[in-house]
């Protein structure tokens, strides 16, 4: 029987809760959820201009756990336990349902409309892993990360769908829980390539000029545990714990190749990428990221976020991530009066409209020239707006995507909090020279840098492939 | 080192519907006649037969799609899955190898990975049921018996040590007590499983003051001899914390004869206990289960007290009995290795990986030292080394979590 398309057990409770409980009315009410994912096309865009990125699918078929426990349990009657078939890791609402492809001409979350919350990991490879190690190991974690962006567990068999006398494929936390706009996106740093001219992994002719730590900049009291690593992984998503169980099975995965370094918790988004995401605010208080480059806006990501063909040909469609995770000393800044806090900011704090536009609407350009009564400038010259801008940085953008972060409390009592920073760049220089330019901040009394990295976003990989495959190639 | 559950889960794991049928006769494969088959794409799913005769099936599939595919074996309620490959890249192939009991059967592929899949078909197949052989059974009772022995000489072991190591304790011999400590304790903790088995007896031996103090025991055994042997400096602490001479002072040399006496009368229960029936009996019932599972928890317990350096708090001897557990476990698992090498390529594969993390822990463990030359004190141990030792025991795990279903599978 080729042709029947449709399973007995398709999709929604007829499968495994029928088994345990009485039959729900029939289901006439509403085509399965999964023929609307093989039907409907994929919402444009906005640009046309091609690009396979980012357009989100909802709807997709999830079995519920009920049916997954309630098959589970009928045949746990018998000796063995088998999986269920297509059991797809929850329900939830249509909004949880976004789901973001993994494959692509650039890589998801960059691009993609900003998550709420973060889970950001660098790793090292491991002393004795080889080139082939590394190759399998961005293999099965392109392969595991394609399958949990679609609210898919790592492996069929999953969580609970295996041997009993094994242990799960997949830790579980996220059983139940829908995609929920999960991005994964890859990094490779500088010292996979290269390490005190050792070159591990046969990686060093394929080294962009560009991909070397980060220069010391002003401020920075930088802490090992909080920076660089030779591979990281930025996962996004709208439930932090979906974004906690990707981290954690990918770190699993990686157990004997690689090594988790350190790992970031985020929340709270501080930049925007598409138009109609309210300008969120960071832990200062103020709208961050009003003039953030937006996914639509094709010519200015190709100016300042893909990496073009004057570089490495492997990363053409790729970008640079600069992670910074930058400590805030809110006591200070929450002492400080209003008017000083907007003269230090560049903006106001209700609006976020630039202090040279009193009539206060946010997306009013700033006019750094516009002299207040005094004689002074209206936006200080030693203000944040003023030194990150475009017109004092040669024209440079970079696509900013922080979160606010908060680890507790210090053994003071202090609040460990800040801004870990995300930004996406063409140019490693870019971020440099911005941050350069942010030497006499106001703001910085009120920061401090301990943790950096960089590292070389590969482009999106093709079904099948994976991300970094052009490095072997 | 790679994971095959993630690059394909190439051997099914046999079911209900299959009747646990683990173990077949080498003359069943010819019985299928020949391979078979699968071509997946976008909208088909076409198996080159819809029948086949019981006994080690393979199919080999392959992707002409655009997507990554998957491909099942489904039972006759087209729900439980008998075997599934899955992660196929387009253009590639993969195959998925079952044992097959006679029956009605689905094949299936889900290109794409989500949905309901494509070209669901019956699948049938006949002839006999398939048997089991005795091969297995007589070679997994053979690794249980060796394994028994193992325990009881280690035993025999531990108790004339501990004899001799508690005679010096009574008498104030300190520095050849002291000498003795760890290398006593090893023969414990090769085999501290079956001792924290029985419940009362693990406690007794092996307890640490914090854990006594949290059950409200006497506090006995080898760590309350350890603080007579490394007497802390007054403003110590306890791993908890607590002031180390709190509630507690060096024993009388008449405490440390009933410390001592105490010691070795629960050592001897010890060893009465795996050189009698029940022991046997246990074992038995576990069959090779009890062995991958115990190299299993001999590792876990490196990773949760041993690197810690909570154990051996007052001696720093942690990585003696680091070492010992390691050894316990390679013990237990060498016992089963050749079994699980006849387990297919799944098998094989997973002995390749387990054989590689025992060597790079042992490695790891050798640049801090050795049983015989003496190891390094934990507490000079910098956290880069417990970060790399921990790494080693983390990329051992995972493949030694997977021995006893792949053992049993």
């Amino acid at each position: 029987m080729p042709d029947e398309p449709v399973l007995p057990d398709s999709a929604d409770a007829a499968g495994g809760a029928s088994r345990e409980e009485p039959l729900a009315p029939p289901a006439s009410e509403a085509p399965s959820p999964a023929e609307d994912a093989a039907t409907s096309t994929p919402p444009a865009t906005g640009s046309g201009s091609g690009s396979t990125s980012d357009a989100p699918r909802r709807g997709l078929s999830r079995r519920g756990m009920l049916g997954l426990f309630g098959a589970g349990a009928a045949v746990g009657a018998g000796a063995g336990v088998a999986g269920t078939l297509g059991v797809q890791r929850g329900g939830g609402e249509a909004s949880d349902a976004t789901v973001y492809p993994f494959f692509g001409q650039h890589q998801s979350g960059i691009t993609t409309p900003v998550q709420d919350h973060l889970h950001f990991a660098a790793f090292d490879m491991s002393e004795r892993a080889d080139r082939d190690d590394l190759i399998s190991l961005l293999q099965d974690w392109s392969y595991a990360a394609s399958r949990m962006v679609a609210g898919l567990e790592v492996t069929v068999k999953g969580a609970v769908g295996g041997s009993p006398a094994a242990p799960p494929d997949d830790t579980g936390e996220a059983l139940g829980l829908a995609a929920s706009g999960l991005t994964i996106t890859f990094g490779v740093g500088p010292t996979l390539f290269e390490v005190d001219g050792t070159d591990r992994f046969g990686l060093a002719a394929k080294r962009p000029a560009g991909l070397v730590r980060l220069p010391a900049f002003l401020g920075e009291d930088l802490q090992r545990e909080h920076s660089d690593g030779d591979l990281c992984i930025q996962a996004c998503a709208d439930d932090p714990q979906v974004a906690v169980h990707a981290i954690r099975n990918l770190t699993r995965i990686a157990f004997g190749r690689a090594r988790l370094r350190w790992s970031q918790l985020g929340f709270g988004r501080t930049s925007k990428t598409t138009a109609d995401q309210k300008t969120p605010r960071n832990l200062f208080g103020y709208k961050d990221g009003t003039a953030n480059i937006l996914a639509n806006d094709e010519a200015a990501l190709t100016r300042h976020v893909w990496v073009g063909t004057d570089d490495q040909p492997w990363l053409a469609g790729g970008s640079y991530l600069v992670a910074r995770k930058i400590a805030m000393i809110t006591e200070s800044w929450d002492r400080l009066r209003l008017a000083e806090q907007d003269r230090i900011v560049g903006r106001n704090k209700g609006e976020g409209a630039p202090l040279s536009s009193p009539s206060g609407v946010e997306n009013d350009a700033p006019n750094f020239a516009a002299l207040a009564a005094s004689g002074k400038p209206m936006i200080d010259r030693a203000s944040h707006v003023r030194l990150a801008h475009p017109d004092q940085n040669n024209g440079i953008q970079l696509l900013r995507r922080g979160y606010n972060y908060v680890d507790g409390n210090d053994a003071l009592g202090k609040l460990d909090a800040g801004l870990f920073f995300l930004s996406y760049q063409r140019r490693p220089d870019d971020f440099i020279a911005v941050q350069r330019s942010l030497s006499t901040d106001a703001m910085n009394e009120y920061l401090k840098h301990l943790g950096s990295g960089l590292w070389a976003i590969p482009p999106g990989a093709s079904e099948g492939s994976y991300v970094g495959a052009g490095l072997f190639a | 080192m790679n994971r095959t559950s993630l690059t394909a889960a190439l051997v099914a794991v046999p079911t209900a519907a299959l009747a646990l049928s683990g173990c077949v006769a080498k003359a069943d494969l010819a019985a299928s006649g020949g391979p078979l088959t699968v071509t997946s794409d976008a909208t088909t799913c076409q198996v080159s037969t819809a029948k086949a005769t019981s006994g080690t099936l393979a199919f080999t599939v392959t992707n002409k799609g655009p997507q990554i595919t998957e491909f099942y074996l489904l039972a006759d309620d087209a729900l439980r899955i008998v075997g599934e490959v899955e992660n196929i890249a387009p253009g590639a192939s993969r195959t998925l190898t079952v044992v097959a009991q006679p029956g009605n059967y689905f094949t299936l592929c889900k290109p794409g990975m989500i949905g309901q899949g494509v070209g669901k078909a019956a699948f049938t197949v006949t002839g006999d049921t398939v048997a089991i052989t005795g091969e297995d059974a007589e070679q997994k009772q053979q690794a249980v018996t060796l394994y028994a022995a193992f325990v009881k000489d280690q035993t025999a072991q531990l108790l004339p040590a501990v004899r001799s190591f508690t005679e010096d304790y009574a008498a104030g011999r300190d520095d050849a007590a002291r000498a003795a400590f760890p290398k006593v304790r090893a023969y414990y903790e090769r085999i501290e499983p079956i001792a924290e088995a029985l419940g009362d007896l693990d406690p007794r031996i092996d307890y640490r003051e914090v854990d006594a103090k949290a059950e409200g025991l006497d506090w006995t055994g080898f760590h309350r001899i350890e603080k007579d042997l490394w007497v802390p400096a007054k403003d110590a602490k306890n791993s908890d914390d607590s002031p180390a001479w709190k509630d507690w002072e060096p024993s009388t040399p008449q405490q440390r004869v009933t410390h001592a006496s105490a010691l070795v009368a629960d050592v001897q229960q010890l060893y009465d206990y795996v050189h009698g029936n029940d022991f046997a009996t246990s074992l038995n019932e576990q069959g090779v289960a009890g062995l991958s599972n115990g190299a299993i928890s001999l590792l876990d317990e490196v990773a949760t007290t041993k690197i810690t350096g909570e154990e051996d708090w007052w001696s720093g001897t942690d990585l003696y009995d680091f070492a010992a557990n390691v050894e316990g476990s390679k013990m237990a698992f060498s016992l089963v290795r050749d079994f699980t090498l006849s387990k297919g390529d799944a098998g094989k594969k997973l002995v390749a990986e387990i054989d590689k993390g025992y060597a790079a822990l042992e490695k790891s463990l050798a640049d801090h030292g050795s049983a015989e030359r003496g190891f390094t004190t934990f507490a000079d141990l910098t956290d880069a080394d417990k970060r790399a030792l921990i790494d080693d025991i983390n990329a051992l795990a995972e493949p030694l979590s997977k021995l006893t279903t792949t053992i049993l599978g």
